[in-house]
């Protein structure tokens, strides 16, 4: 290898050591020639782990970003030669998604505002939930309407696939779940009635913890949470025990149910019957939003960039991998984002003690998302920014301005390198997470932007609001 | 009436009649034929008594059934679907709707136009000229009148001098004139005492702000700079205003409520 060999009189050169992530040492400590970058640095350290194949990473000097070769990096930050330098790398996704900068179509259709929009885990359909109460399925290779689904009474609040995308559920404003078949577009059953208020979130039961899939579970305004199953088409179990409404419910991927609510703490349930576990306190007010950190693998299922089909009996091994590779040796985290302005982040099988308190935002947190790597966490807030932590220890690290109103939602690509947020001001934009600035502003709704969704596969991304159209962007 | 339990008695010890129980059903299912006779039968005022009697016993009724009908019966919630559907996260907001924001800045602009300020005491008792001035009789023989003292409490500034006696109409004696006030800050609940600067604005006229006058409800300028106000941009706040909360000519000293 050449890259090590101490040449003392060509270039100068400084003393590293890598290591990964979670601490342990690649090697021993190295001389490395002074004008190396991240690309050599790249090429050493997938020699030293002996890929196969030249996987991209990123390295890390003290939380920073070490965008340029090592000797200039000294010197601007004037570190002293004599001592060991730690570089962290770590491993970026294998594919790279082309980013988004123009809107390929507009599809009218919807007669009221559209108020949640969702692809499947394939990225094949797309689905979207509607004030005029109906759900529609469009068409994404010709962009067009597919089906609309009539039977809810009131307006559509949220819409979710099922991890192997055969299934596809919505909840209302008076309280019901239909369950609709996405290849026909029609009403499976009857309504499920069982909650009093109006639905607020719905979770799926991850692949790799049952396949195919079976139960999912629902928060509402009343208070309660309910776990349905779909091929019995009644509610299994009813979690109550929250004062105030449930904002948000996520299923995580150890088999415990999250639920975040209006009375300031979060839940955590088992499944098999329904009893809580532990109460998570801390926050001052309302919870919005929360996040896992394997969120977008549960979400996705079997499905990778590859674009795979898996037979049944595979898939859930599959998942199985794909989250224990997302997962890592940590324990899951869970961060929280609520109306007294700040975050917390959670490593709740460990703990009821939050991990740390993410402070910043000068208004309320509507939306958090980790990011698919579980490195990154982004918050939108009503105070017009959107805020970049870091995933694993919560610190801050930079905030995005640039919408001139409150940022409603956001979304991550599935390379994790961009982030995407719809707001009230009516525009989207793109953020890039290398270089921490604006990539790509998408304007062009006449209203409000209440959805926004990037594809698994990263084609295209779909955003829709107030103004009653559906928009999709390409690369 | 019966002074006594004699009579139970004798029905306790001998028991009633034999076909008492019989007769007391008759006539208790009598009573309502004899009941609407009678309401039939009456003439005038004790007719309409007692039809208004009977109507509102019926509307009462009305009332009760209704109810328990109410609670039997299960209902559907009729919600109907509304217009401007809004996503989960905001349906329990409220939010200030644009067409509201644009009212509300041109309410604030015509405000600010009138000249009409949030103060605390935003009505103050008027006070007559009477009670304000007072006649100085002038001259050899005492006839003339056109001075007049003025009996409340004044600020004359630091480089105040007399107009020569010959000419000054209104007369401010020193014993009336004050140059700091007590002044409390609302929220804090502390009372400072600081220098007048000034008299901005009397509410009984622009004659008594010109002479300086202070009766309660004046608005004041007041040295604030004490109290280490600095404002966003950096500067360092050394005037400010506050509203006279007393009747100085009484107490003889100036109490006041800063405007923040």
């Amino acid at each position: 290898m050449t890259m090590d060999t101490v040449d003392a009189g060509m270039g100068k050169t400084v003393m590293c050591l890598l290591t990964d992530p979670e601490g342990t040492n690649l090697g021993s400590a190295m001389y490395i020639p002074q004008n190396a970058g991240p690309l050599q640095l790249t090429h050493l350290v997938n020699n030293f782990l002996n890929n196969e194949e030249m996987l991209p990473y990123s390295f890390y000097v003290s939380d920073e970003e070490l965008l340029v070769p090592v000797g200039t990096y000294l010197e601007k930050n004037k570190v002293s030669v004599e001592k060991v330098l730690t570089i962290v790398y770590q491993q970026q996704a294998v594919f790279r998604i082309r980013p988004v900068n123009r809107c390929s179509q507009t599809i009218a259709g919807h007669e009221e505002a559209v108020l949640c929009v969702s692809f499947s885990p394939d990225g094949k359909q797309l689905a979207s939930g509607s004030g005029d109460t109906t759900v529609r399925l469009w068409d994404l290779y010709t962009e067009t309407p597919l089906f609309t689904c009539k039977g809810h009474k009131n307006w559509v609040l949220t819409v979710a696939w099922s991890p192997d995308g055969k299934h596809l559920v919505s909840g209302s404003k008076s309280g019901e779940i239909c369950c609709w078949n996405p290849k026909k577009g029609e009403l499976e059953g009857s309504p499920l009635t069982g909650h009093k208020k109006w639905i607020t979130g719905i979770s799926w039961e991850p692949v790799h913890l049952s396949s195919p899939c079976r139960r999912f579970v629902t928060s509402s305004k009343d208070g309660d949470a309910r776990i349905w199953d779909i091929t019995l088409k009644k509610s299994i179990i009813c979690l109550s025990g929250h004062t105030l409404a449930v904002t948000c419910v996520k299923w995580g991927g150890d088999g415990i149910i999250y639920t975040g609510s209006q009375d300031c703490t979060i839940k955590m349930w088992e499944t098999t019957q329904g009893k809580l576990i532990r109460e998570l306190k801390g926050h001052g007010h309302w919870i919005n939003s929360l996040a896992l950190s394997t969120e977008y693998v549960l979400r996705t299922g079997a499905f990778d960039h590859t674009g795979r089909q898996y037979p049944p009996n595979e898939e859930k091994q599959k998942a199985l991998q794909r989250y224990n590779q997302a997962k890592g040796d940590a324990p899951e985290r869970l961060v929280s984002g609520s109306d007294d302005f700040t975050m917390f982040l959670w490593e709740p099988s460990v703990s009821k003690q939050s991990k740390k308190r993410l402070t910043g935002h000068q208004q309320l947190v509507n939306h958090v998302y980790f990011s698919p790597d579980g490195k990154w966490i982004a918050s939108a807030s009503f105070d017009k920014s959107v805020r970049l932590w870091n995933g694993v220890t919560g610190q801050f690290v930079t905030a995005f301005r640039g919408h001139v109103g409150p940022v409603y939602q956001v979304s991550w690509s599935a390379d994790s390198r961009m982030l995407l947020s719809g707001s009230k001001d009516s525009t989207l934009k793109i953020w890039e997470i290398r270089t921490k600035k604006l990539k790509q502003d998408l304007p062009g709704h006449s209203d409000e932007v209440y959805a926004v969704d990037w594809s698994p596969d990263g084609e295209k991304v779909v955003s829709g609001g107030k103004d009653r159209v559906l928009k999709l962007w390409q690369g | 009436m019966p002074q006594g339990d004699y009579i139970e008695q004798h029905y306790k010890r001998n028991g009633r009649r034999f076909d008492y129980y019989e007769r007391l059903r008759k006539k208790e299912a009598r009573e309502p034929h004899k009941h609407s006779t009678k309401a039939q039968k009456s003439l005038g005022i004790k007719g309409k008594m007692i039809a208004k009697k009977n109507y509102s016993e019926k509307a009462l009724m009305k009332k009760t059934l209704k109810m328990h009908e109410e609670s039997s019966s299960r209902r559907k919630a009729d919600e109907n679907v509304r217009e401007g559907a809004v996503p989960a996260y905001l349906l329990d907001r409220e939010e200030t709707t644009r067409a509201k924001v644009l009212s509300n800045t041109i309410k604030q602009k015509r405000k600010e136009k009138a000249g009409k300020w949030e103060v605390p005491l935003p009505k103050v008792r008027p006070v007559a000229e009477d009670e304000m001035f007072r006649v100085i009789r002038s001259g050899k023989r005492k006839t003339k009148q056109w001075k007049r003292m003025v009996t409340k409490a004044t600020f004359v500034g630091p480089a105040f001098t007399r107009k020569p006696p010959k000419y000054e109409r209104f007369i401010r004696p020193s014993g009336l004139r004050f140059t700091k006030a007590h002044v409390t800050h609302p929220e804090l609940k502390c009372t400072f005492c600081l220098e007048i600067i000034g008299v901005k604005k009397n509410p009984n006229g622009p004659m008594y702000t010109s002479l300086g006058v202070m009766t309660r409800g004046t608005i004041v300028e007041v040295n604030v700079s004490e109290l280490g106000l600095v404002t966003p941009a950096g500067k360092v706040v050394w005037g400010k205003y506050a509203q006279v909360t007393n009747n100085p000519e009484n107490d003889g000293c100036i109490n006041a409520v800063l405007l923040v």
